[in-house]
């Protein structure tokens, strides 16, 4: 086994023992996108200083290894676009939270990784840098708009990686990729120094091998900032503590896959595996019927949530992208591709136009929001957790967005109502098609800061569901 | 010809002096001079830049809106604004739209009363500056300004006439400084005036069906100077039965007329909505209660109160301190002087002549008060006593005395001088001059 494949739990623990050394980590990984990144196209900037910066952190508790980091945190050395030739050849004067504080952790910044330009999209082919191959099978998507990360961890071409979730960008193409991909509360890890996209719902999470290297690197990602008023205060716990804790006793509720749009009947299929993988571990699982209409002990259809958020997102995408006019950054507004012009078009509409009396689209889009908001709090009354396919299908082939413009929303659609609630989830692989040796995952959700019961069950799951 | 009565309703922005930014922790400092020094990402705009609520500037917005009498929202939030302008780091400016701090206010002016509609908080953009580079015409950014605090302040259309435009802003900048908030430096856009100038014909009860927004005025003077000329401006196109169009117009100084710059936008223009990167405020009891524990005495009470028990008149007054704290001082200082039977009038009068030059807040108060007393004070002098000192003296001074006798009247001031110092004390000069005068004669 080469030392670029190990989890991160095993890397920190055989550089402790002196059993491998940084330097080795570091010519596997280099060897591997030497051998790989051409064909996948996953990182757009490499950092060739990573072993020499690595070096000089073996003491930390991340003792130097890799993380591939998604191209929307701003990193100081290191070029930032996300994906868009806007921002082409932008080197930020700061660095993002994130990054700074996994790099006291003892974490250094390997490259950064290809994603949807401004992580506008769920494939990795809106990307003006070309879209990256699914390391798992190369003709198809990774997934997005972190699909770099998710395929970075996937083909080994690090030992973890970051992304951000606005809804399902970590945990899509984590399930796309056969990957760990935590996406936290909204507010739990700082926003402080990434490209923002939709600022009411960006969260920045991890994507790794397995669980236990998420709630590893959740350990250090967390946490108030004081650059960052929407931070929560509450402490960060430390999610390796109670890791293996179990389910047992634990009231889980399973949504979604009663709807008809999830056509792929693996996924529903995979999913009841699931629940009795739940059951024989001693948690009471009950399906939660689908509804149209905010009702008690009913999960509130995600079809609204696809029109929610197209609103909301949009909105905070036309504002967040004002600042790009074409004076500071080199680039012309002519550079933004099709999908951010579409969607500043569709944002600026929201915000301007009338929906009813004296009523913006944007505002009645945040009513509908709080709607999910109330849905989930009810729901989370009763259950501990709710589990859902994270995706409706396995990844599509390249390709497959030309043409949809909601190719983002209908990928996400079982994630979008989480996000919009702001709560957190996690997708973990569920299952593989042999054939085409792509992966399905499961989606855990958790109530709000309930990050350490979520990292539990998927990693009770990950033990019994060997998959990979 | 008709007449028009005008209708006048006032935004005026102000800079706090708080030690931060609006949103970031980089220097406030309007004297900068070293162009974009006091930046950061945050009031940059950079890539990931986001805002944090400067506790102070807040505090201190609901302060002014207490001073103005205003109610205030319990809760409220940050809206963005979105327009483009170079000097617009973000393309949107963090503003207040439909929950401000502070709303339904009043000051009163001579003319009578002005409704405060809101009082809300915002942040400054950066400064474009026009030049010539190497030969070639450009315009720079200075973004030093940009998140600078700055509180909007704007009226309803109570305002009649341009002398109570001018007494209604020179009050809110005594109010602004009073309290400690703002340098209202109009020069160095400290205190920026915007005037909403319409006509209405006499006899009429709605108002004009347009408006012209007066923009960026920085003197007190010019915008009375341009509210005179808009009058009579549009007076001239309502006379020909025109109506004159909804614009924003500048004030040029130099010819002394308002000229066009852009027709207004509406707020649908703006799109506006609330910024999802600052938290909504609430302000709880015991904020408020903290807020106002810092709220002094109204600034029209201490007048009242220095008149009523000093008889000091409110021009002087207005002389001598501005902030509230330089006010206490004062108070201070009056006390001891009334409780030593002297007359702080007296005093303020010497302060205001520059006959007495003081230290506000390093001297010590006995120390100005013996200065005071020397100043004023005239000792009692026994007649006799004086006049026998008045003729120790001539005969000491022969020379000075046959000067005098011989037209060089001038010598009495050295005579009564050396008077003076003989005697050791203050007496009125006048007084001396007198005796030796009736002396001399007797000679």
């Amino acid at each position: 086994m080469k030392t670029n494949e190990l989890t991160l739990k095993k890397a920190i623990n055989l550089l402790e023992k002196k059993e491998i050394s940084i330097d080795e980590v570091y010519n596997d990984t280099f060897a591997a996108i030497e051998a790989k990144n051409k064909e996948l196209n996953i990182y757009l900037s490499i950092e060739k200083q990573a072993l020499k910066k690595a070096k000089k952190q073996e003491d930390k508790p991340l003792r130097g290894l890799p993380i591939a980091v998604k191209d929307n945190f701003l990193t100081q050395d290191l070029p930032t676009t996300a994906s868009s030739r806007v921002l082409d050849g932008f080197i930020p004067s700061y660095e993002s939270t994130v990054t700074k504080k996994l790099s006291e952790a003892g974490g250094v910044t390997v490259g950064k990784t290809n994603m949807d330009a401004w992580a506008h999209g769920s494939s990795t082919e809106t990307s003006d840098y070309g879209p990256t191959k699914n390391p798992r099978n190369p003709k198809y998507l990774p997934g997005g708009s972190s699909g770099g990360s998710a395929a970075a961890v996937a083909a080994d071409l690090t030992i973890v990686a970051i992304g951000t979730e606005t809804a399902g960008s970590i945990r899509q193409p984590a399930s796309w990729c056969g990957v760990v991909g935590l996406k936290p509360t909204y507010g739990r890890v700082s926003r402080y120094g990434i490209v923002a996209m939709g600022s009411s719902l960006d969260s920045p999470g991890p994507l790794t091998k397995t669980v236990e290297d998420s709630a590893i690197m959740l350990n250090f990602m967390a946490g108030k900032d004081d650059l960052d008023g929407t931070t929560s205060q509450l402490p960060v716990l430390d999610y390796t503590k109670n890791l293996k804790k179990g389910v047992d006793g634990l009231k889980i509720g399973v949504c979604y896959i009663d709807h008809p749009q999830i056509k792929n009947k693996e996924v529903a299929e995979s999913t009841k595996k699931a629940i009795k993988t739940f059951q024989s571990l001693g948690a009471r699982v009950d399906m939660i019927p689908t509804s149209h209409n905010l009702e008690k002990d009913k999960v509130l259809s995600h079809e609204y949530a696809i029109s929610v958020y197209t609103v909301v997102q949009r909105a905070e995408v036309a504002s967040n992208l004002s600042r790009y006019d074409g004076i500071r950054y080199g680039a012309d507004r002519n550079d933004f591709g099709k999908e951010a012009k579409n969607r500043i078009l569709l944002g600026i509409f929201g915000l301007s136009n009338i929906i009813k009396k004296d009523e913006l689209v944007y505002e009645h889009a945040q009513k509908v929001r709080s709607l999910y908001i109330d849905n989930f709090k009810q729901l989370f009354r009763d259950y501990d957790l709710l589990i859902s396919p994270t995706s409706p299908s396995y990844a599509l082939a390249l390709g497959a967005t030309s043409n949809d413009p909601m190719f983002g929303e209908l990928q996400d659609m079982l994630v979008e109502p989480s996000s919009l609630a702001g709560i957190c989830g996690i997708s973990v692989p569920m299952a593989k098609d042999e054939k085409t040796n792509l992966y399905l995952g499961l989606n855990i959700m958790g109530d709000y800061w309930q990050e350490e019961k979520i990292l539990q069950a998927a990693w009770a799951y990950e033990q019994v569901n060997k998959i990979i | 010809m008709k007449n028009y009565n005008p209708i006048i309703g006032m935004e005026v922005h102000v800079q706090l002096k708080t030690k931060s930014g609006m949103f970031c922790g980089c220097k406030n400092d309007p004297d900068e001079k070293i162009p974009n020094i006091n930046t950061c990402p945050v009031c940059l705009g950079l890539p990931g830049g986001l805002p944090v609520a400067n506790k102070k500037a807040i505090e201190w917005t609901i302060l002014l809106g207490l001073a103005l009498g205003c109610k205030i929202n319990r809760f409220s939030k940050f809206d963005r604004k979105h327009y483009f302008y170079p000097d617009l780091a973000k393309g949107y400016q963090i503003s207040q739209y439909d929950i401000p701090f502070c709303y339904e206010g009043k000051i009163e002016t001579s003319y009578g009363p002005i409704r405060i509609t809101r009082v809300h908080l915002e942040e400054d953009t950066g400064k474009l500056i026009h030049g010539t580079v190497d030969g070639k015409k450009v315009s720079l950014v200075d973004f030093n300004r940009s998140g600078t605090p700055l509180v909007e302040i704007v009226t309803e259309p109570d305002i009649f006439s341009s002398a109570q435009a001018k007494e209604y802003t020179k009050k809110l900048r005594q109010i602004i400084r009073y309290l400690d908030i703002g340098n209202c430096d109009m020069e160095k856009g400290g205190m920026r005036l915007e005037a909403n100038i319409s006509l209405q014909k006499e006899g009429e009860k709605t108002l004009p069906n347009y408006k012209v927004e007066l923009k960026n005025i920085n003197s007190f003077r010019f915008l009375e100077k341009g509210i005179e000329y808009e009058i009579k401006r549009q007076k001239d196109i309502l006379d020909k039965g025109e109506t004159p169009t909804q614009e924003t117009r500048g004030y040029n100084a130099e010819k002394n007329i308002t000229y066009s710059q852009r027709s207004k936008e509406s707020a649908a223009d703006y799109r506006y909505f609330p910024d999802p990167d600052l938290p909504p405020i609430r302000i709880n009891d015991e904020w408020m209660n903290n807020i106002k524990e810092n709220l002094p005495e109204s600034i029209d009470l201490i007048f009242k109160k220095w008149e009523k028990d000093y008889q000091i008149k409110k021009e002087f007054s207005e002389l001598i301190f501005e902030t509230n704290k330089e006010r206490l001082w004062f108070d201070e200082l009056f006390k001891l002087i009334k409780s030593e039977g002297l007359v702080a009038s007296a005093l303020v009068n010497l302060i205001i002549h520059k006959k007495l030059s003081i230290n506000l807040f390093k001297d010590d108060y006995k120390v100005i008060i013996e200065k005071f007393k020397k100043l004023t004070t005239i000792d009692e002098i026994d007649d006799k006593m004086l006049i026998e000192i008045i003729k120790k003296v001539l005969i000491a001074n022969n020379k000075a005395v046959l000067d005098y006798k011989s037209g060089k009247t001038q010598v009495i001031n050295f005579l009564a001088g050396q008077v003076m110092k003989e005697i050791k004390k203050k007496v009125d000069f006048s007084i001396i001059v007198k005796d030796i005068n009736k002396c001399i004669q007797n000679i």
